[in-house]
């Protein structure tokens, strides 16, 4: 089968979207209660070439999901707990579309399941982190995807009708895990018996009822009459043990500013630079173009267009943008412009006012972004030089980064002050990584006193050598060296597999304790997707390809 | 023992040899309370004491294969019955075509097999359920033993359907066989699997048109799962066809004779228009354009019961070998279909268009169409007691595209010629194409039980013939004091 190409002749996949333009889900609010009902618009697909049957989902529909995540955080603060639920009779969520999966190539089955995953988390993330507790009605059919969207849910309730069940059918139907998370959440998350996660796992239609709830796979099991009285009832108690803090109204996530110019991607703080005989894009972050509010009474006011609000909104579009669209540009360089202090400033801000639920909005974003780049299969690296303002919040860059590059002195022919990087508070709890360690301590797991002294240099500007004896960049080089250094490295990285890089990287970057939400990403990479690759799934006679063909797929039955 | 013998030794009457396998005759046997519990609270309503003149399994070969006798429903001996093994037997079609058939559950296949059967199974007390207050408003004794016979048969179906679940499915059968009778037609909590069977059948006219149209997808169902590589499935369903067949019976005269009454009375009343509904309906006989009404509803709520016309569950049953094709046998091709075409009608564009589709996934919708053939046989008598009575009146099958739930057309309005119109024009028109709520009183208001034998209500003809050869005024029902 030919790879899909994109509907209506849409030139990318694009990560914008807002509730009135969502062709698949509806958000309602009423009180502090909300309701997030999938309806999937089968003719809507975001490729060409299947129809979205069942409620089932490809990128498009999970893209609207993420959208209304955030808009529930920003544009709700009212809202405490969530109905998670289908508008559809009698069918909840049949899981990630089939034929989609069969037509997409690999890279876009890879991120289409990596940003799911990142979505799923989002939902966990929001009733952490935002007192947003979610309740997860099935009333229906909720089969691979469409259950693994239910166990990111805080409550599962399953309707009782002798024939709804919940299922991951993968193994047993298309030769390849749930690749969102599902048997992770099944273990750790559910805690199900392993036994129990066997047989169900390899029960193609799942189960329903009674033990459903024995084995922890679903909370409780509700007749159909009973159902929406049950869900008002979960989510009113839910919504009145939840912390959240009604302050006021939301703030309004306006459309970003993006402009794309051939290789070019400019944004009000973010540009996107693209070499593609490089293979590499530059995205240049700028620092406040203000000083930082001094108290949050203006806040709101500033709404999208505070700047720490506004500046992860477009890193996160563009990181997605660049990963969903530009399979081949696999160095990614990040650098920055702005002031030091004044980026330190707004750290201040949002240290002091953490309590502040915008404030704390803003940061659960930022802890996002930086997971997400954590988590993106390209290389990544920091240039830092005259004039940039990797501090605090943007330091997390440079420490998300598989290396680090920072110039020492001024350039010949610049009159800028020489390049600094510091650290604020922010740097030491406020965006930990999927194995819940900051970025600092992930990177001194060896020598643990080193965050201690970075820490008490905190707030400091510091220089390049200084920067370099803390252990905080990769290399400092000077002047002489500096252009050679970067051209080879990069000439260097271009040279290698990509597969080989992304397989690397990925296990450096997360070096000690797992947690579950590492777990997921982990399997996700090495199991699913290497399952994804064999034939025995996706070759002529494998069960991918052969699925909905009727015939029977031919395995290979070696085991590796 | 000889397999074509009915044993009625045991509790539950079989000829699977029940008394050498103690451990399905033992859940068999704690499945019965349920099973009577459930007939006492679903089954014919009013009715329970009544001795019925029923048909009964005393053999499995086709010749004489039961008695009649007067029985009270609740001692009714559902059994377990199965049509004569062939020797030597293979799968007639699918990727195992031509190995031999399988007497055990293939454990690749057990859980959709198991499917199959509890999908078959659960619509058979649904339409027990659905029929369950009919006995009140009987037009005659003769229709109500007809309808009891219906019922109880298929009740027999559904310990046919809880048999294999019991013999073949461990413990998941088990269950699944308890749930058969926990799920109820039109049940907000529980409803039955399928759509149609969560309709009502509030009247007659309904229940001849649900055995016409209705229980002839279960003919069609059952044609191709007797095809299946799984023997005794096989087994069971071939002789389900045979008490099948009366069903049909059951719906045919029926609506014959109700056509028959409706020329009838306007001929005498020199009526020629039969669209003059209201001097029609003052005879106290249906008017055509409502029995029209009526067919339009039940063919395409039938038709719904096919399924997507293009299937991934039919293609995977077929080519598993658990499912085949009506007649399989008697198709001339290869019984694989790995690379045949067959053409499938499909929204395209707006239109409604002939695609050829594979054929392993076209297999509902070449059920469909054999299905929509076979009904047309009932049209032509119907037709021709219309024309015999000089009325210049056609019934016909609508459009497979109108008034569709399930498949292509769900999603789209068309006429009952097929003919594409929008939301607005199919709101206008809808009560001339489908029985309004004023046609349901009308029809109710003429639902008179006549109790007395050789009686008929004044809307159907007496038939011409009687069950088991009975003189017309046969004491069919003995109401009970």
């Amino acid at each position: 089968m030919a790879e899909h190409k994109l509907a209506n002749g849409a030139a990318r996949i694009d990560f914008q979207t807002e509730p009135a333009r969502y062709r698949h889900w509806k958000l309602t609010v009423d009180g502090e209660v909300a309701t997030l009902a999938l309806d999937v618009d089968e003719n809507a697909g975001l490729f060409e070439g299947y129809q979205l049957k069942l409620n089932s989902y490809d990128l498009g529909v999970d893209i609207e999901l993420a959208d209304a995540l955030q808009r529930l955080r920003f544009e709700h603060p009212g809202v405490k707990a969530v109905l998670l639920r289908s508008a559809k009779n009698r069918v909840f969520c049949a899981g990630a579309n089939i034929r989609m999966l069969a037509g997409a190539s690999h890279a876009h089955k890879v991120n289409f399941c990596k940003f799911t995953n990142e979505t799923r988390n989002a939902i966990e993330d929001a009733s952490r982190n935002s007192g947003l507790s979610f309740v997860c009605v099935i009333n229906g059919t909720a089969a691979g995807g469409g259950y693994e969207l239910a166990l990111a849910a805080d409550h599962i309730i399953l309707v009782d009708d002798g024939s709804s069940a919940v299922s991951l059918p993968e193994l047993p139907l298309l030769a390849v895990l749930p690749g969102t998370g599902g048997l992770t959440r099944v273990t750790d998350k559910r805690r199900v018996r392993r036994d129990h996660a066997d047989v169900f796992c390899t029960t193609e239609e799942g189960v329903k009822g009674k033990r459903a709830v024995a084995w922890r796979l679903v909370d409780e099991v509700v007749p159909q009459s009973k159902l929406d009285t049950a869900a008002t009832e979960r989510a009113r108690e839910r919504a009145g043990r939840s912390q959240r803090q009604a302050n006021g109204g939301g703030v309004k996530l306006t459309p970003l500013q993006r402009k794309f110019n051939g290789d070019a991607i400019d944004y009000t703080c973010v540009n996107v630079a693209i070499d593609r005989a490089g293979q590499s894009a530059t995205i240049t972050l700028h620092g406040p173009d203000r000083d930082a509010p001094t108290n949050t009474a203006s806040l709101t006011e500033l709404g999208a267009e505070f700047w720490p609000l506004r500046l992860a909104r477009e890193l996160d579009d563009a990181i997605l943008h660049l990963r969903n669209n530009e399979f081949e540009i696999g160095t990614l360089i990040f650098k920055s412009t702005g002031d030091v202090e004044r980026v330190l400033a707004y750290d201040t801000f949002l240290a002091d006012n953490a309590s502040h639920w915008l404030i704390n909005e803003i940061r659960q974003l930022w802890k996002n972004v930086l997971k997400r780049i954590d988590v993106t299969s390209r290389s990544l690296v920091t240039v830092i030089e005259p004039g940039s303002c990797f501090a605090g919040t943007l330091a997390e860059v440079v420490l998300a980064c598989d290396r680090s590059y920072m110039l020492i002195g001024q350039r010949e022919g610049d009159n800028k002050p020489p390049a600094t990087i510091a650290l604020s508070a922010l740097n030491f709890g406020a965006y930990p990584m999927s194995n819940d360690l900051t970025r600092l301590q992930s990177r001194f797991l060896g020598e643990p006193h080193r965050v201690q002294v970075a820490q008490e240099r905190s707030g400091e500007k510091l220089e390049a050598e200084d920067a370099d004896e803390l252990g905080l960049v990769t290399f400092a080089l000077d002047d002489i060296d500096w252009d050679d250094e970067i051209r080879v490295f990069m000439e260097e990285r271009t040279s290698f597999s990509p597969d080989a890089l992304t397989g690397m990287e990925a296990n450096l970057r997360f070096g000690g304790p797992e947690t579950m939400e590492s777990k997921i990403f982990a399997r996700l990479t090495a199991w699913q997707n290497w399952i994804f690759q064999r034939p025995n799934a996706v070759g002529e006679d494998g069960a991918l390809k052969r699925y909905g063909t009727g015939q029977k797929a031919a395995f290979d039955m070696r085991r590796v | 023992m000889d397999s074509n013998v009915v044993d009625y030794s045991t509790k539950i009457p079989n000829n699977v040899g029940l008394t050498q396998d103690r451990q399905v005759l033992r859940a068999l046997e704690g499945w019965h309370p349920g099973y009577l519990n459930w007939w006492r609270d679903m089954g014919p309503e009013g009715f329970q004491e009544a001795m019925v003149y029923l048909r009964t399994a005393y053999a499995v070969d086709p010749r004489g294969w039961a008695k009649f006798d007067y029985v009270r429903m609740p001692d009714y001996r559902w059994g377990i019955l199965l049509a004569p093994a062939e020797e030597n037997r293979t799968i007639p079609f699918g990727q195992h075509f031509g190995e031999p058939a399988w007497q055990e559950v293939p454990g690749e296949y057990r859980a959709m097999l198991r499917r199959l059967v509890v999908i078959q199974g659960d619509t058979e007390p649904a339409s027990v359920e659905q029929q369950r207050h009919l006995g009140k408003t009987a037009p005659s004794l003769y229709d109500m033993r007809n309808l009891f016979q219906v019922n109880v048969e298929e009740g027999r179906h559904l310990w046919a359907m809880v048999y294999l679940l019991h013999k073949y499915f461990g413990r998941d059968g088990r269950e699944e066989a308890d749930e058969l009778l926990r799920r109820r037609s039109g049940s907000e909590d529980a409803p039955r699997m399928l759509g149609a069977f969560n309709e009502a059948t509030p009247d007659w006219l309904s229940f001849f048109m649900f055995t016409y149209f209705t229980d002839r997808d279960g003919k069609m169902q059952l044609h191709s799962l007797a095809q299946s590589g799984f023997d005794p499935l096989s087994r069971t369903c071939r002789f389900m066809l045979t008490e099948e067949a009366h069903h049909m019976f059951v719906g045919e005269t029926g609506i014959t004779r109700t056509v028959q009454r409706t020329c009838e009375a306007m001929r005498e009343a020199g009526i020629s228009d039969p669209t003059d509904v209201e001097k029609v309906r003052a005879l106290g006989v249906i008017d055509l354009p409502t029995i029209q009404k009526k067919l339009n509803l039940h063919y395409s709520l039938s038709l719904d019961l096919f399924g997507s016309e293009v299937s991934t569950n039919a293609a995977n049953a077929f080519n598993a070998g658990l499912k085949g094709r009506y007649r399989e046998t008697q198709i001339e091709d290869d019984h694989r279909l790995e690379n045949a075409t067959y053409p499938v009608l499909k929204m395209v564009n707006g239109a409604i268009t002939k695609v050829d589709e594979p054929a392993l996934t076209a297999l509902n919708m070449r059920l469909r169409d054999d299905y929509s053939a076979d009904c047309v046989k009932g049209l032509l008598r119907w037709n021709k007691v219309i024309t015999t009575a000089g009325i210049d009146y056609q019934l016909k099958l609508p459009h497979v595209a109108f008034h569709r739930q399930i498949g292509e057309f769900k999603d789209v309005e068309a006429t009952p010629q097929g003919e594409l119109i929008d939301a607005a024009t199919w709101k206008k028109s809808e009560a001339d194409w489908l029985p309004s709520a004023s046609d349901g009183d009308f029809i109710a208001s003429l639902m008179r039980s006549k109790i007395e034998p050789g009686e008929f209500a004044s809307w159907i003809s007496a038939p011409k013939v009687g069950i088991d050869n009975k003189p017309g005024d046969f004491e069919y029902v003995r109401l009970a004091a």
